[in-house]
Formats: C-alpha cells, structure tokens, sequence
C-alpha cells in the first residue's frame, strides 16, 4: 500500500541557486520511465505598462519560434521524437514553458530551455505573423460571453494595479506593438536570476544538477529587474456592470478583493471557498480542468438545486499579490440575473454573518486532503506546482499546504469570510444576452 | 490553467500504451467484465464503469433520452436519496464525471484507495438501480436546456454538430446531437427514463475498470459483491444504418453576426476501428493535423500564414466508420483563404503522400508518448476500457509499438487516398461571416 493520505506531506524538492541566480527544484519520481521540466519566468501581465498589455503573452508565443541554436524549421520534432509533449502559458504573475518526455530526453529539454532563456530570435516577419494569431486567439476568447464578462468584470474591480488588464492584452495595443518593444521586453525579463527551473521525474539529482551546470551556467545575469510597484487602493464602494449583447444564456459574476497566497486569510479562505462551491485543490494547471465536488456547496444547493442555475463555480487562486475571489453563475433559461444574484448575495451575506459550521469544516479539509492528492498524479503535475508557488511566493508554501490547511480553525474562516466578503469590496457583473439577430452589443459600468 | 490565462499551444493529442499494462481480467457469472490494474502512484484508486448504452440507444424519436438519463442517473438509487449521494460523494473529495458517447455511458471518478470499496457500491448501485426522482429530472432538464443554448451560442460546437450531421445524414446515430433539442427534452418523462435504463442497462454490457492502489484480488472480490446479484439478459443489439461515403462537396455557413471568431469544420467518413487500415490511418492523421503544433495543417495556417489560433484534426474510427475532422478558429477576413489551404494541404496529402521522414517522425512520436499518455490511473482506466470495447486485447498496448512499426509509406497512402478528397468534403463555417 502507498502511505495514506493523511500521512502524506507534499515531498520537498532538492533547491540550489547556480552563481547566475537561477533557481533550480529537482525532485526524483521513479512511477514512470519520464521526466518533466518546467522553467520559470517572474514575469506576467502584471509587469506590463499602458500600451503594451499583452507583451508578456505574446513574447511567450514568439519563445517557440527557433533560437540561434535550433533553427525555425527544426524546433518541432525535437521532443516529439521522444514522445514528449511541450507547452506553456502565460499568467498575471508568471510565464512558464515545460516539456514531458520520456527520460532519456533530459538533456534535449534542458537544452530547448537554455536556449529560450538566452537566444530567441524574434525575427520580424515571425512577430508579423504571430500579431495575427494572437488576435484571432483573443477573438476566439470573445466568443464565450462568460470569458468577457470576466474579463470586464476584473477590469472593473481593479482601478490601478495592473492585475486589471487582460492576460492576452487590449487589443489596441496588440495592434500598435512593434517588434522591439516585443525583444526589449523578452531581454529584460529573461535572466537567470528572474527564472526558476523545475525538473521532476525519474532521473538522478546529482546527474541532472551536471546538465543543468553545462546548459545554463553559462548564461550572464541579467540587470534586477524592476517592477511596477503599484498597490491597488481599498474598495470603498461596490462596483457594478452590465454588458448587454446578443447572446443566449445570461451569466452573473462577483468578485471580492482576496488575499494573496502568503497572508493568513489564503487557506482559511480556501476553506471557506470549499464550504460555497466545493474544493478545486491548488493545481491550477490541472484541477481546474475537473469540476470540484459540490453538490453540498452551499451555493450549489442554493442556486443549481433550486433550479436558477445550471452552474456555479468559485475561483481563489494562489496569487503573488492580492487578486479576487470570484463566483461566476450560468443562470437558467427565464432566471432573471437579479433573482440569482439576490439569493447568491444572501447566502454570501449569512456566511460572513454565521461563519461555517464544524461539520463543515471537516468535509472542506477532507475535500481539499484528496484533492491534493490527486493533483499530484503526475511528473509534469508535480514539476507545475513546485515552480508556480516558487514563482509566486515560495516553494514551502506548497510544501506546507497540507499541514496549513489541517490547521485551520473556525475562528480563522470566519475571520477571512468577515474580511474578504465585505459588500463594499465586492464588483457585480451581469452579462444580460439580448436577442440573437438585434444586431446590439452595449456595455455599461 | 488558471481561467485568463493564456495557453501558447496545444497540449499534444497522444495515445496509447506502455508495454506491459497486462491487467487483470475477469468475467463475473453475471457477465460483468472486471479489469483491474494495480498501480502505486498515489494513495488513489481511478474507477471507470462504461455501460453499452450510449447514444445510439435514444429511441425513434427522442435522441438525447440517453444524454438527460446521465443526468439524472447518480441522483437518487433505491436505497440513497440525492442528498445521501451528495454527501457520500462530497465528503470524500470526489467528483464523478459521467460522459455519454455515441456507444458508452461512462461513470468514472477518482477516490482515495480508502475508500474504494464503498465509491465502487454506490456507483454500481446508480447503475443497476437508480430512482430517478422527478424532483431531480425537473432540475436536470433545467440544467441540460441551458447547456442547449450555451451550445447554440458557440460557433465551434455550431460548426462540429453541424458537420456531424451532413456527414451522417438521414438519422444516422452517429449524425445527431447528443443533447438533442430543447423541445424533445422538455417532452421526456420518468416513464421514458425508465423504460430506456430497463430496456439497455444490463450486467452483460458493463466494463468496471479499477486502477490504483488496490489489489485485482480485492477488485475482483468487491466487484463481484457490487455486481454478482444484478442479473438480466442482454439487451438487443443495435443495428447502425451503413454509412455511405459521399459523393459531393457539401458546404454550409451558419453566420452568427454576434461572434468575433469563425470556426470551421471541415471533415470526411473514414474507417471503423477494426479496419487493417486503423494504424496507417492513425498516422497519416498525425502527419496531417497532430504532430507539433497541428501538422503540416498548423505549419501551414498558423506557422506560415499566421491565421489561426487553432487547427488540427482528429480521427475517430469507431464501431461504424467514423470522421475525420479538421478544426480551425479563424478571423472571418481569413475564413475563404483558411478553407482553401485546407483543401490545399489535404490534396497535396492525396497527390504527393507523405515523406517517409514524416512517417518515421510520426511513429516515433506515437510510440515515444505511451509512457506519458499511460501514466496516471485515469488514463491507464480509459486505455483498459479502450481496449476492452473494441476487443484489441489485454496485451494491446505491448503490441501497439510493433502494430505501428509494421505500417509502410504505401499503407499510409493509400489510406489518405481512400480517406481524404477535398471534392467530397463537407465544410461548415460558423461565426461572423456569410456567403456573399
């Protein structure tokens, strides 16, 4: 039998820094013949400045495109003949790029990433090229009313802090970018110092430590890189908006200031989102692509089971710097929004009021305990969590969570509810489809 | 990925098999087949029940009975209430998913390996004897009505079910919406419910599927518990119409002025999985719209031309031959252009073949990714189910490396010839954009 759940902390991973700043994580996981490495930028959209949102994203789409070293042509195959899989993604705090493959790829991966660090080309025609697909990808995002009512609805709740603008950008500004503002943007941010790399998987420490030496030991620190330093003011009124566009379902969000992912109020609040829509877990990369168990949520009880939604979801997400809590409602066909809302206030309302209950807070904890679990199914799900918390707080945040989470108290998820759901810190959005063929979109904040 | 955030590429399409899965097998005296793969992973156990009774079952009439009896099926057993199964399901951090396809309607969830044995009895118990409450059909037909909306108010689904029924026409099972439509739905009663799950749920069309931290020896034991007093007679066989290969160029336009993006949707019939002709068509599929980042499709529409966020296409060979379907999300400017590239790429494939560089580069691939495709316990579990539906063998994935390997550059042209003909395609564009 493999250690029960309950036993199980998150295994800590062996952590050096070469002499040019780069963190590394390795951690030996001998369940299958693979090897996923993962590397790390602190860098997101909320780096950007006005006029260039959207850099950090597509700066990470021209990271595929051939280096001094791997010619354009020949960027493909080179994991896919080892049966690997590639990727990335692009976040407000974070851009990251990782390769799964079987283990014999190692060095080939490590080599993919040393060269993304020090020697993309952004050649113009390329940057051309990519503006293109970028824009039809945002687009494609405009598709999903719900995915444009929270992009508005994040827009709305941030007055100042960068965290208010879209991952992908405005597209003005994806329009007007030019390639130096693109390689200006990927040299200041692509240094060792600013990066972690991540391997785990069934490979020896000592072995890979060696690669990692000969791949990236030779790559020059870059400049500390500066950052925005902007700090988003208390809410001091509850924000309102309404997007009103030919559509066939309407949709109902709000989002509260949260806590980052270091403050005290994160895991109770965990907790707290577990009691109203069921635990997601912390792997954003994977366990967000599962429904949470919900059907005792109480906003699931509140809303699905009374037949006003077909869906309600909670997002808390571990955060470098206070974000939102939101909670997004796919309202039934004849659901007037302001019924749904109405009763999803209440129940807000009477959770900050009452807190939870104790039995409660054993099924949250125990939700979140096998969630943990099953967020950790893979080398390339484990390599994920190790550099996102290192990228946004620190490793030990992830190393702790069980323990942290075990430790929660009544007090504590009252507490944060008191904080964090405060009617005045909140933004109300409604996506209010009109009919298809009206030929009418409006917003109105 | 966190919802916002931005992902730069496809994660990879990958399949099968790492040598030596070998799984338990057994049949219990009822005809319920049990598999069971132990693994030490995680203290977790992955259980995937698959029912014979997917869509194709929907009686004349009322397709989409099966799809709203999904819904309803883990709402209520004869001896647990909704709130019960809620309670058992949410205080052990579970969510069971449960899918229908065009032949299997699927349970499948992931439980710590402690709670094993009482998951696997309430979700046989959801199978062989569920209440249906009409409380929870009420809710249910709610909740599928505005997932019927949400998909008539998304291009990409517009475009694909659309496709589906131009290239399976006159009723073909494999050619309705597994929904169905929001008046049918709403006509459904308990009656029609029951007689559906009376008429095609029986213990000789159950795979239960258990990998994990659990011992075959126990899986067997427990499963045969669960399941060895559910006895009934095979229900009758299905008969599917032939699929006809067509004849023509078909292309529809379905514009919906309030989108930003179009979707295209671009496919043929092919093959059933059982052809001699799967692996070479497999491949050539690869070639065409996997490999990298979609292909020789994506080199040439988002690579080269920088058109579209998304292409690739996807072969699904099944119990009757089944489509090969090329996607793609494009501005509207570039829908005609984005159209005709496919066709371009598509005859090249007919005329030219493929390069045997592609072929090796594909057949490494597809062998190289069964370790990482079979890595977790819910992949191992959907694999095994594979495998079991189609009959392939409890040594398949031992063997797929050979199966792939004994493919020629012949055997893949001629597949793409016998596949793929711009001529006989059929194409529906969905989003902002009409025919002048």
């Amino acid at each position: 039998m493999a250690t029960p759940a309950e036993a199980r902390p998150n295994a800590a991973p062996r952590a050096l820094t070469l002499d040019n700043g780069l963190k590394v994580l390795i951690q030996e996981e001998r369940t299958a013949p693979l090897a996923s490495v993962w590397c790390w930028y602190k860098v997101g959209s909320k780096d950007e400045r006005p006029g260039l949102t959207g850099v950090s994203h597509w700066c990470e789409h021209m990271n595929f495109k051939g280096t001094a070293n791997i010619p354009r042509d020949q960027v493909k195959g080179i994991i896919e003949q080892f049966g690997g899989a590639w990727n990335g993604y692009t976040w407000i705090d974070q851009t990251t790029y990782l390769e799964t493959a079987t283990r014999d790829a190692l060095d080939r991966m490590l080599f993919i990433e040393s060269e993304r660090m020090a020697s993309c080309l952004y050649h113009p025609d390329d940057c051309e090229s990519e503006r293109h697909v970028i824009i039809s990808e945002l687009q494609g995002g405009e598709n999903d009313p719900d995915q444009l009512l929270d992009q508005e609805l994040t827009a709305t709740a941030f007055k100042a802090h960068p965290y208010r603008h879209p991952t992908i950008g405005w597209l003005p500004d994806l329009q007007t970018m030019t390639r130096d503002d693109l390689y200006g943007y990927y040299r200041r941010f692509y240094v060792p110092n600013n990066a972690t790399l991540v391997i785990v998987g069934d490979v020896d420490t000592s072995e890979a430590l060696g690669r990692i030496e000969h791949h990236f030991g030779g790559i020059q620190a870059g400049t500390e890189v500066s950052r925005l330093r902007t700090v988003e003011p208390d809410q001091i009124g509850e924000r309102r908006l309404t997007i009103r566009k030919e559509g066939a379902v309407a949709y109902l969000r709000v989002g509260y200031h949260a806590p980052a992912a270091t403050d005290a109020h994160f895991f109770p609040l965990l907790i707290l989102d577990a009691v109203l829509t069921g635990a997601k877990g912390l792997n954003l990369w994977s366990s967000f692509r599962v429904p949470p168990p919900q059907r005792s949520a109480r906003l699931y009880r509140a809303l699905v089971e009374r037949g006003l939604a077909s869906a309600v979801a909670g997002s808390l997400m571990p955060t470098e710097q206070p974000f939102l809590y939101t909670i997004s409602v796919t309202a039934t066909n004849g659901t007037p929004l302001d019924s749904a809302e109405s009763v999803l206030l209440e129940e807000l309302d009477r959770v900050r009021r009452d807190g939870i209950t104790g039995a409660e807070l054993t099924r949250a904890k125990a939700q979140l305990r096998a969630r943990l679990v099953f967020d950790s199914d893979s080398v390339t799900n484990i390599a994920h969590q190790l550099g996102y918390f290192e990228t946004i707080a620190s490793v030990e945040v992830f190393t702790t969570a069980p323990a942290r989470i075990a430790e929660v108290t009544l007090d504590e998820v009252a507490a944060a509810a008191r904080a964090a759901l405060r009617p005045s810190s909140r933004t109300i959005g409604w996506f209010q489809p009109l009919p298809v063929g009206s030929g009418k979109s409006k917003s109105e904040v | 990925m966190p919802p916002g955030a931005q992902p730069s590429d496809f994660v990879l399409q990958t399949s099968p098999a790492r040598s030596g899965l070998d799984p338990a097998r057994t049949v219990l005296e009822t005809g319920v087949v049990v598999l069971a793969k132990p693994t030490r992973t995680t203290p977790a156990v992955a259980i995937n029940l698959a029912m014979r009774a997917g869509s194709i079952a929907d009686p004349p009439g009322l397709p989409g009975i099966t799809w709203l009896l999904s819904r309803v099926i883990d709402r209520g057993t004869a001896t647990r209430s909704a709130a019960d199964i809620a309670d058992e399901l949410d205080s052990r951090g579970i969510t069971l998913t449960i899918t229908v396809t065009r032949h299997l309607l699927s349970l499948v969830c992931t439980c710590l390996a402690d709670d094993f044995e009482a998951v696997l009895a309430l979700l046989g118990e959801m199978l062989m004897s569920p209440s249906l409450p009409e409380r929870e059909i009420a809710t249910r037909k709610g909740e599928v009505i505005t997932a019927i909306r949400q998909d008539e108010d998304n291009p990409a689904v517009r475009a694909t079910e659309t496709l589906m029924a131009l290239l399976y026409p006159d009723g073909h099972p494999y050619g309705r919406r597994t929904k169905g439509s929001i008046e049918i739905v709403e006509s459904l009663t308990r009656e029609q419910l029951l007689r559906l799950h009376a008429d095609r749920f029986a213990p000789t069309g159950l795979t239960a599927v258990v990998v994990g931290d659990a011992e075959p020896a126990r899986v067997k034991e427990v499963a045969a518990r669960v399941f060895g007093g559910w006895r009934k007679p095979a229900p009758s066989s299905i008969a599917l119409p032939p699929v006809r290969p067509a004849t023509a160029r078909r292309r529809v336009v379905i514009p919906m002025m309030n989108k930003a993006q179009a979707d295209i949707a671009y496919g043929f019939t092919t093959i059933t999985r059982r052809d001699s002709a799967y692996y070479a068509c497999w491949l050539m599929n690869v070639a065409l719209g996997q490999y990298a980042i979609g292909g020789r499709l994506g080199d040439s529409i988002r690579e080269r031309q920088g058109m579209a966020y998304y292409v690739s296409s996807s072969l699904d060979a099944n119990v009757a031959e089944g489509p090969l379907l090329v996607r793609a999300g494009v501005s509207p400017l570039n829908v005609d252009r984005a159209v005709a590239s496919i066709d371009e790429e598509v005859a090249r494939l007919v005329r030219d073949g493929l390069s045997e560089k592609e072929l090796d580069e594909s057949r490494r691939y597809l062998i190289g990714s069964i370790p990482r495709a079979l890595e977790t316990n819910a992949a191992i579990a959907s694999f095994l189910q594979t495998e079991e539906f189609f009959g392939l063998g409890l040594d398949y994935d031992a063997r797929l490396p050979d199966l792939l390997g004994a493919v020629t550059l012949d055997d893949v042209n001629a597949a793409a010839r016998r596949a793929l003909d711009p001529d006989r395609a059929a194409i529906v564009i969905a989003g902002p954009y009409a025919d002048v």
